[in-house]
């Protein structure tokens, strides 16, 4: 089956272990993601933040990229899907903000594991199981955007997501419940405000240890980075020795579908998940 | 003129007409139940709570709520947008609010962060359409003066680490992105004239 796709600027580079988790996981499934053709940035923080017309006029001439090709659109990236359906809403309920841009508003935007997680992927994805999860112990964390505000996400669960919880749980791990799913991890203040990331990121280490997690589940490159990258930082300043892989959802699938470049796609992050993974007897 | 309230506030309604013409956002409509702050996760590092910009918007303080560091430390994260009973979009007018204050030229009193949005931009022009990272970084460096600052304080040392485990981890991809075949249509958007 094949679909349109986002990928976004950050999973050609930044995010490649996403980016290489997605393209593996797909090709179990059967999927072929259409890349849409000469998408461009969708503005992110920044153009919503200080220019509202051009944040929606990035966002919109990716619809009409899309739109050309008449199919489905995911997006793997929590903050571009949520850019995208902005624009989205613009251009279908006020047409006149955007008077150069036609959109007939056809095809439907999904973020990546919403996409992956509807039933019958879902199956299909438990059927090609070789190596269960064994209980790995995770709390799930969506991030902020992807579900909020549900008039523009057209999200029914936004205060509690369970997709990727129902995931995990497929996989043979064991998803355990917490507060903190959709909380922020700071976003866009990695490099502007590391001090917010740090209070903000540290809060979410110990709510997933309280919770007794071992590692922590991501669906957002975003999210990946703000409580990947400064674990080492944040232990040094509060004096405790955090250790919490973060995984993306994706690496997950292939780990337990038993792909053969998982290693690779995990040794791309600075908190390094093998010697949890091989103590669980999974690697 | 009225005599200034018991705050020393001289409500004026200007501003909030203004987000309501602009951004369809009526600020007036709040009845200042705080649920915006009590559900918002930056409020330590804000110098005002949500709901007091909120209201202050209403009493049209432009001065009060385009200097207020709140603005710029909201993270966009969408919580009190989504809970608020009045269907106000808070996050919509903290963005209203920035775009407004950088238009008036004023000074920002989070000038790294806005720094940070205007390297962005600039790079996705410069880049022809999409993010260079390791770009980006650099514009960074420039126009916020923290390379400068860094490089004093040798605290560029702990960047130069960072990039170099981002490389050899295969995460700083040096190479520029695709430049976009379209990218003149798209510049030629990108300066269209608001309605
Ligand atoms: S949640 Fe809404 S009504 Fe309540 S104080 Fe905030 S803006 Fe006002
Ligand atoms: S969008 Fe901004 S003001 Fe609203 S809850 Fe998030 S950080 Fe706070």
């Amino acid at each position: 089956m094949k679909v349109s796709y986002y990928p976004g600027c950050s999973l050609e580079h930044s995010a490649r272990d996403y980016q290489e988790s997605i393209s593996a996981v797909v090709a179990l499934l059967n999927l072929a993601l259409e890349e849409i053709p000469d998408w461009n940035c969708c503005g992110a923080t920044a153009a919503h933040s200080i220019d509202e017309h051009l944040a929606l006029t990035l966002a919109a001439r990716n619809l009409i990229q899309a739109e050309t090709l008449g199919q489905d659109v995911v997006v793997p990236c929590a903050l571009c899907f949520n850019r995208l359906k902005v624009a989205e809403h613009t251009l279908v309920q006020r047409p006149a903000a955007l008077p150069e841009m036609a959109y007939q508003g056809a095809i439907k935007i999904w973020d990546l594991l919403d996409y992956l997680t509807q039933p019958p992927l879902l199956d299909q994805i438990q059927a090609k199981i070789v190596r269960p999860l064994r209980g790995l112990r995770t709390v799930c964390y969506y991030g902020c955007v992807v579900a909020r505000p549900p008039k523009i996400t057209q999200r029914p669960d936004y205060e509690n997501p369970t997709n990727m919880d129902t995931l995990v749980k497929r996989l043979g791990g064991n998803p355990y419940p917490w507060s903190y799913k959709t909380d922020c991890c700071g976003a866009g203040f990695t490099i502007s405000r590391p001090d917010i990331i740090d209070t903000l990121v540290q809060k979410l280490y110990d709510r997933a240890l309280e919770a007794e997690a071992e590692c922590i589940v991501v669906s957002c490159q975003m999210c990946q980075a703000n409580l990947d990258i400064p674990q080492e930082r944040i232990s040094q300043k509060t004096g405790k020795s955090y250790y919490l892989p973060i995984l993306y959802f994706t690496e997950l699938i292939g780990l337990a579908l038993g792909h053969p470049e998982v290693t690779t796609w995990l040794s791309r992050h600075f908190v390094n998940p093998l010697p949890l993974l091989q103590r669980r007897g999974l690697l | 003129m009225a005599a200034a309230g018991r705050y020393g506030l001289e409500p004026q309604f200007t501003l909030s007409e203004e987000i309501l013409r602009d951004r369809q956002i009526c600020v007036t409509d709040c009845y200042q139940c705080a649920k915006c702050s009590a559900g918002c996760p930056l409020t330590f590092a804000m110098d005002r709570l949500p709901h007091e910009i909120i209201r202050l918007a209403g009493l049209g303080q432009t001065d009060l709520v385009l200097g207020s560091s709140t603005i710029w430390v909201c993270s966009a994260c969408e919580t009190c947008t989504t809970r608020c009973p009045n269907d106000i979009d808070i996050a919509g007018v903290m963005d209203y609010l920035k775009e407004r204050a950088v238009r008036s030229g004023r000074p920002v009193p989070q000038p790294q962060v806005l720094a940070f949005h205007r390297a962005f931009l600039e790079n996705i022009r410069l880049a022809g359409g999409r993010l260079h990272e390791p770009l980006l970084l650099g514009l960074y460096m420039l126009k916020s003066g923290q390379g400068l600052r860094r490089l004093q304080t040798g605290e560029i040392k702990a960047d130069l680490r960072l990039g170099l485990k981002m490389f050899q981890k295969g995460r700083l991809g040096l190479k520029p992105p695709r430049r976009l075949l379209q990218l003149e249509a798209l510049v030629k958007l990108w300066h269209q004239p608001k309605s």
